[in-house]
């Protein structure tokens, strides 16, 4: 089958390429870019790109799916149907399953799962067994069944000498480990500590909590020379040191997920439990250092810590209420909204956060407009107008804190491994 | 002049016309409760449910006896005798009860924010009775009643808040309270009980008692929960006694017209010495007597809203 995008504004930053063109795709190759023939024309699906971008396929590295073990929330399907919808074309899923991710027949369950799927699924393994960090999971085992990297989210790896330990294994592999950065004994809380926790009578979370984790896990990066990614950093201070240790050559790279430069702690007045998650949404002062790690750089990626609850279960008393919202499709809506219209970032650096590093960062090939590749890519609408709607969410789950919210920038389409998903279906191209 | 809200689910952001209302209709209730026949007919015909998810003893026998003396239907929940520990929901409980037809909830929660979730749920009226570490509004409603009546006024006063604020509702709904009312509030104990941030509520903190006591008219002396407390947020209760304990000594020293107030119940020798306990500078039972007339009169005032 033929589709060709007529008129489409190709970005992709690791080509330097920011040209309006046609590009014409062959049971999903890439064979022609540049002027088309009335023939090439006549003979293809056409889609209309005045006015819209194709970027290299959006990538989120920090998805929960929840399978196994609460299929009721989200499965690899619908997780993956989710990103698709939300215009991305892969995404990496963290352990925290019941089981979690820690022997090879977990990631080739997952992987099996997600096999002819428009959305790639890459499987992060647990850093420690059952993320108790106790004993390391069997990583090369791991490695070999295909995990991207590994991680005991939820929680950080429990002590230092299992971390350096960890670290010490997986960079035989050039794996990252991915640190869910919260110090448990100060965590004893359900929101960001501060004015409004006293306000509002919640026992709070210190950024410290988050600070002195960051501080441990660059040191024994530096130490091991391996590499540590910082899972949805919040705190100012956090954002502060990692500049600081990039600008020493230490391997760390950091992600940021949208609710963490959209709201702050004052939305908890609420008492709305879709504003409850972890790490807990911070200040201004945080959010402002955020937005300018996000421009300098500090802040490598974008990820959505997408993190489906069924309604019973997220609908309870605050304090009882499990952390965690939606945000598969909302995020490049939000990410548009809040940084690219709001002159936060260039829509090539923010195609960088949501598609080139995470990639990058696990060791995924970038994918390019040549002729001969396979396509890989989404097409945005930098401009289009949407009202978010949870009821049309393709996820199993309603968690979110957006529902009704006005944004500008949708996903139209995204096209990979030769399947299209556009107006709400898939189809095979 | 009825009430701005139909609902008391905190003093922060309360009216100053509010209180004062809340107040001064407490007084005519204070009076009826003095009468041999303690019971007059203004609420016949309501009813109320006492939703109890935490322990409470007195909170809840005042908000009985208060909805008994005006005459209502009461019913209580509390979670030992309730289908939770079967594992429905507290949305599914309310809503069971709430098909029961009923008027008002009062309602006590581990969890702040359960009675503006109430709001949302249910269409009854909703007294909050502590929620967390959030608020407490009758408590420093009976607090204020309690400072008038000896003191004759609020305005211009002094009070300091003694203890584990960073823990107590209490505190909290006492310090929007006073300073809506115009009194200055302070805070005292040592830094581990002192929430972040208090200051931006603009009250001033204390880490010396014998200075709190002797800069303030009133003290209102929090209970120290010994088994959330010691060896953490304070050494011990020895230590605390120590450098925090509300004596005699220290009152007649540092200030002998000082008004002690405390919501109970007391550790006696903790927080508070027995003959403060039982001495002339306190107002501890009266306000226990109070907190019924004040209950009184916010379930007067909201069951008789339309």
């Amino acid at each position: 089958m033929q589709i060709v995008l007529k008129n489409v504004l190709l970005i992709n930053p690791v080509q330097n390429l920011n040209s309006k063109l046609s590009l014409l795709i062959e049971d999903g190759i890439i064979k022609k870019i540049g002027d088309l023939s009335e023939a090439e024309i006549k003979n293809s699906e056409v889609i209309d790109c005045d006015g819209k971008i194709a970027s290299p396929g959006l990538f989120d590295m920090h998805v929960h799916l929840r399978e196994p073990g609460r299929e009721d929330e989200e499965t690899v399907e619908t997780g993956s149907n989710a990103a698709a919808s939300g215009g991305f074309t892969g995404i990496a899923c963290m352990p925290n399953t019941s089981p979690d991710i820690d022997s090879a027949e977990t990631v080739r369950f997952i992987i099996e799962k997600s096999k002819n799927h428009l959305v790639d699924v890459y499987p992060v393994g647990a850093a420690t067994l059952g993320r108790k960090g106790e004993a390391l999971s069997p990583i090369n085992e791991l490695f070999e069944a295909g995990i991207v990297a590994v991680s005991d989210d939820g929680v950080a790896i429990k002590t230092a000498s299992i971390l350096r330990n960890v670290l010490e294994y997986c960079g035989m592999f050039d794996l990252p480990v991915i640190e869910h950065c919260e110090d448990p004994t100060l965590a004893n809380g359900a929101m960001n500590e501060g004015v409004n926790s006293t306000l509002l009578g919640l026992h709070g979370i210190p950024t410290v909590a988050e600070d002195l984790i960051v501080m441990r896990d660059i040191i024994m990066a530096e130490f091991t020379g391996s590499r540590v990614h910082i899972a949805h950093i919040s705190s100012a201070k956090s954002v502060e040191m990692v500049r600081e240790a990039k600008k020493k050559g230490i391997k760390v790279t950091a992600e940021v997920a949208p609710h963490h430069f959209t709201f702050t702690d004052d939305q908890i007045k609420s008492y709305d439990t879709n504003y409850k998650m972890n790490p807990p949404l911070r200040t201004k002062t945080d959010l402002d250092e955020i937005i300018k790690g996000l421009k300098d750089g500090t802040i490598d990626c974008i990820a959505s810590d997408h993190a489906p609850h069924s309604i019973e279960e997220k609908e309870m008393e605050f304090i009882y209420a499990p952390n965690g919202i939606l945000g598969l499709e909302t995020q490049l809506g939000i990410a548009l909204s809040e940084l690219v219209h709001k002159k936060v970032l260039t829509i090539e650096q923010l195609i960088e956060k949501l598609s080139i590093n995470p990639r990058k960062i696990l060791n995924l090939p970038v994918p390019k407009f040549e002729v001969g590749e396979a396509v890989n890519l989404t097409i945005i609408d930098p401009d289009f107008v949407w009202t978010v709607d949870h009821s049309q969410f393709k996820s199993k789950s309603k968690n979110s804190p957006y529902d009704k919210r006005l944004l500008t920038g949708k996903s139209v389409a995204v096209i990979n491994n030769k399947k299209m998903y556009m107006n709400g279906k898939f189809s095979n191209i | 002049m009825p009430l701005s809200s139909r609902h008391l689910l905190g003093l922060n952001g309360v009216p100053r016309e509010d209180i004062e209302l809340i107040l001064d209709t407490a007084i005519t209730f204070r009076e009826v409760l003095d009468r041999p026949i303690k019971k007059v007919p203004t609420l016949q015909g309501k009813t109320i449910v006492n939703l109890f998810y935490e322990n409470s003893t007195r909170t809840r026998i005042s908000f009985e006896l208060a909805q008994k003396r005006l005459s209502a239907d009461t019913v209580n929940f509390s979670t030992s005798t309730s289908s939770t520990k079967k594992g429905e929901t507290f949305k599914d409980t309310v809503r069971n009860i709430e098909a029961m037809k009923l008027d008002m909830i009062v309602v006590r929660h581990e969890s702040a924010g359960v009675p503006l979730y109430l709001t949302r749920i249910s269409a009854a009226n909703i007294i909050n009775a502590g929620d967390g570490l959030h608020e407490h509004p009758t408590q420093a409603l009976l607090d204020m009643y309690s400072i008038k009546e000896r003191l004759g006024k609020i305005e211009g006063l002094k009070v300091c808040i003694v203890g584990d604020v960073a823990h107590s509702r209490v505190a909290l709904s006492n310090i929007f309270g006073l300073k809506t009312m115009g009194a200055q509030v302070s805070v005292c104990g040592p830094a581990t009980m002192i929430p972040l941030g208090i200051e931006k509520l603009g009250v001033k903190v204390y880490h010396d008692i014998n200075k709190a006591i002797s800069e303030n008219d009133v003290l209102n002396v929090l209970r120290i929960q010994l088994e959330r407390n010691a060896g953490s947020n304070i050494p011990s209760t020895r230590e605390y006694h120590n450098y925090y304990g509300v004596t005699s000594e220290r009152i007649a020293n540092y200030n002998k017209d000082i008004v002690i107030l405390h919501p109970g119940p007391i550790n006696r020798g903790v927080e508070i010495s027995s003959e403060v306990a039982d001495g002339p500078y306190q107002v501890i039972l009266d306000q226990v007597t109070n907190g019924v007339a004040v209950r009184m009169a916010v379930l007067y005032l909201l069951g008789t809203m339309h």
